[in-house]
């Protein structure tokens, strides 16, 4: 009997053990499985490397076949087919934007794409990159150069990278389509078409023509801290792929002698509003400006030497340092202080906004948001208590303030106190690293977003 | 004596900036046709109204900074940038579009 149980366990071990292998194979089966997809995806992007013509016909067969709804499409014919494949689009960024743009470009039959990106995809960007799949997290995006290529799209995330985009797209000649969403807003622009060299008011506007002065970096915001809704931004993505097919096929890709600019414009897409489109006239090239005037002080030295400080240019925001170390808990304190204490002894206030306050939030925490405390209201006039404070909450009873990363909880703690609500001795202070370290230290459950 | 006269006009907001206006992207305004001194209005005295009269908002810096408004921010005088109309000097007329555009630089 006992040789039977010892011979069932080993039995169950072996099981365990095998199931576990099979796991394991599984999902290296997996990986293998979504590489060899992404590489046969790459490989169709690469049609300029497929067999030669026969000679009879310009395109192959098969291009006839693949593109022959495009072909018959009267701005496009044959003439415009051919100009696709002959030309080379380069796309910066390979984010939301970068990925619907780089899929519509290559599925329209451009002979070479390039895709430069310096980011690692992370997977709180999954949702709007459509190109991307679980087995890529992690890995670096390719690297290429401007010059190589006919056209440029500025799929980039941030200003620094845009001045830089359309200052080495001046000085090498080349169109730039540069899109932008945030939120549910989006906006395209075509820069420097016609390509005309620097000096020529004839060309098209550069960025700096439009946006002479970078925004001040505070008012700068990401899709990580202001959100992005997916079908946004590869709406524009989109847009962008058709402007690029636009110029490619109607021969804009270079200058033609003596060729004027048509109004420049900026579409603006807000999928709020009704109607959810509206094209805006931009300027002509701007007489003084530094990248694309004859005055101004742009060159491809100044430019390559390093000279240029474009995140200099742009400003940096470094992060907040406006509370004393007294003036701060570790998160893990806070929490010995919800144990042993009573929550009327204290207040957690929450200055995250509400829509990210009722995703999730400390039990007991109260959510006055930063935008509300910052903007029109939350403090209330001299010598008052806010609302938001509870009657009962006794005057010396300590404040604390949570936000996402410690951030906004310091300029909202310094201004509680400027405000004079730490009078009483009541300790006014916030949680060193926000809910990112009350995640870290406390509670690895919360849901981080 | 300062007329009592207005003129109508829309302005709206996008890109982020209906944040400071009460989150309200359209706005339908009836603005005085004479400026303190008896001069017709021009944009550049609507962003200072809008600044003192519309926007309950205290940032006020993200708005218009040095007297000008903010970098980053284009002007569109019924749809074109106002740089195409006289920037600031252009004379508002009955039934105008003013849009202020913040830039978007995400990705």
């Amino acid at each position: 009997m006992e040789v039977a149980t010892q011979s069932a366990e080993a039995l169950k071990r072996q099981i365990a053990t095998t199931e576990e292998e099979l796991k394991r194979l599984k999902e290296q089966l997996a990986v293998v499985e979504a590489q060899s997809s992404i590489e046969k995806a790459v490989d169709g992007l690469e049609l300029g490397a497929g067999p030669v013509t026969t000679g009879k016909w310009p395109l192959e067969l098969e291009e006839y076949k693949r593109y022959g709804r495009q072909m018959i499409v009267p701005s496009i014919g044959i003439q415009g087919q051919l100009r696709l494949k002959a030309a080379s689009v380069l796309i910066v960024g390979a984010g939301g934007l970068g990925c619907p743009a780089a899929a519509y470009v290559a599925g329209a039959g451009v002979g070479t794409l390039g895709i430069v990106d310096g980011d690692t995809v992370e997977t709180s960007n999954l949702h709007r990159q459509i190109l991307h799949n679980t087995a890529k997290v992690g890995m670096k995006k390719v690297d290429k150069i401007v010059e190589k290529y006919d056209l440029v799209l500025d799929c980039t995330d941030h200003p620094t990278s845009r001045y830089l985009i359309s200052d080495i797209c001046i000085l090498l000649c080349k169109p730039l389509i540069s899109a932008s969403a945030l939120r549910t807003d989006g906006q395209l622009i075509v820069l420097n078409s016609p390509p005309l060299p620097t000096g020529d008011a004839s060309g098209g506007p550069c960025y700096r023509c439009v946006f002479p002065k970078p925004p001040p970096a505070e008012s700068v915001v990401s899709c990580g801290d202001g959100g992005i809704l997916g079908p946004v931004v590869g709406t524009m993505g989109v847009l962008q792929a058709l402007e690029a097919i636009k110029l490619i096929t109607s021969g804009k890709l270079l200058a033609r002698e003596g060729e004027k600019a048509d109004d420049a414009s900026m579409l603006l897409f807000s999928a709020n509003s009704n109607p959810p489109f509206r094209s805006v006239r931009l300027r002509a090239r701007r007489a003084k400006c530094f990248a694309c005037s004859a005055e101004g002080g742009l060159t491809l030295e100044g430019l390559s030497s390093g000279s240029l400080d474009y995140v200099l240019f742009c400003g940096v925001t470094t992060p907040v340092k406006i509370l004393e170390p007294e003036e701060r808990i570790e998160a893990r304190e806070y929490e010995r202080i919800l144990k042993e204490g009573n929550r009327r002894d204290h207040l957690l206030v929450d200055v995250r906004e509400k829509v990210q306050f009722d995703i999730c939030s400390i039990e007991g925490s109260v959510n006055v948001p930063f935008s509300t405390l910052q903007g029109s209201g939350g403090l209330a006039a001299e010598g008052e208590m806010p609302a938001w404070i509870p009657e009962a909450l006794p005057s010396d009873a300590p404040i604390y303030l949570v936000c996402r990363l410690g951030n906004d909880s310091q300029i909202i703690a310094r201004k509680l106190k400027e405000n004079g609500l730490g009078k009483d001795s009541r300790y006014i202070g916030d949680l060193k690293d926000g809910l990112k370290a009350w995640k870290e230290q406390v509670d690895n459950s919360w849901p981080e977003y | 004596m300062a007329s009592e006269e207005t003129i109508p006009i829309i302005v709206e907001f996008t890109g982020g900036l209906e944040m400071l206006f009460s989150d309200e992207r359209k706005h339908r305004l009836a603005v005085p046709a004479k400026d303190s001194k008896g001069n017709a209005v021009t944009v550049g005295w609507l962003v200072d109204y809008l600044c003192e009269e519309i926007m309950k908002d205290n940032r006020k810096e993200m708005f218009v900074l040095d007297g000008h408004v903010r970098p980053g921010i284009l002007v569109l005088i019924n749809d074109a940038d106002w740089e195409l109309e006289g920037e600031a000097s252009y004379a508002l007329q009955p039934n105008d579009n003013i849009l202020f555009v913040s830039t978007l630089h995400g990705g």
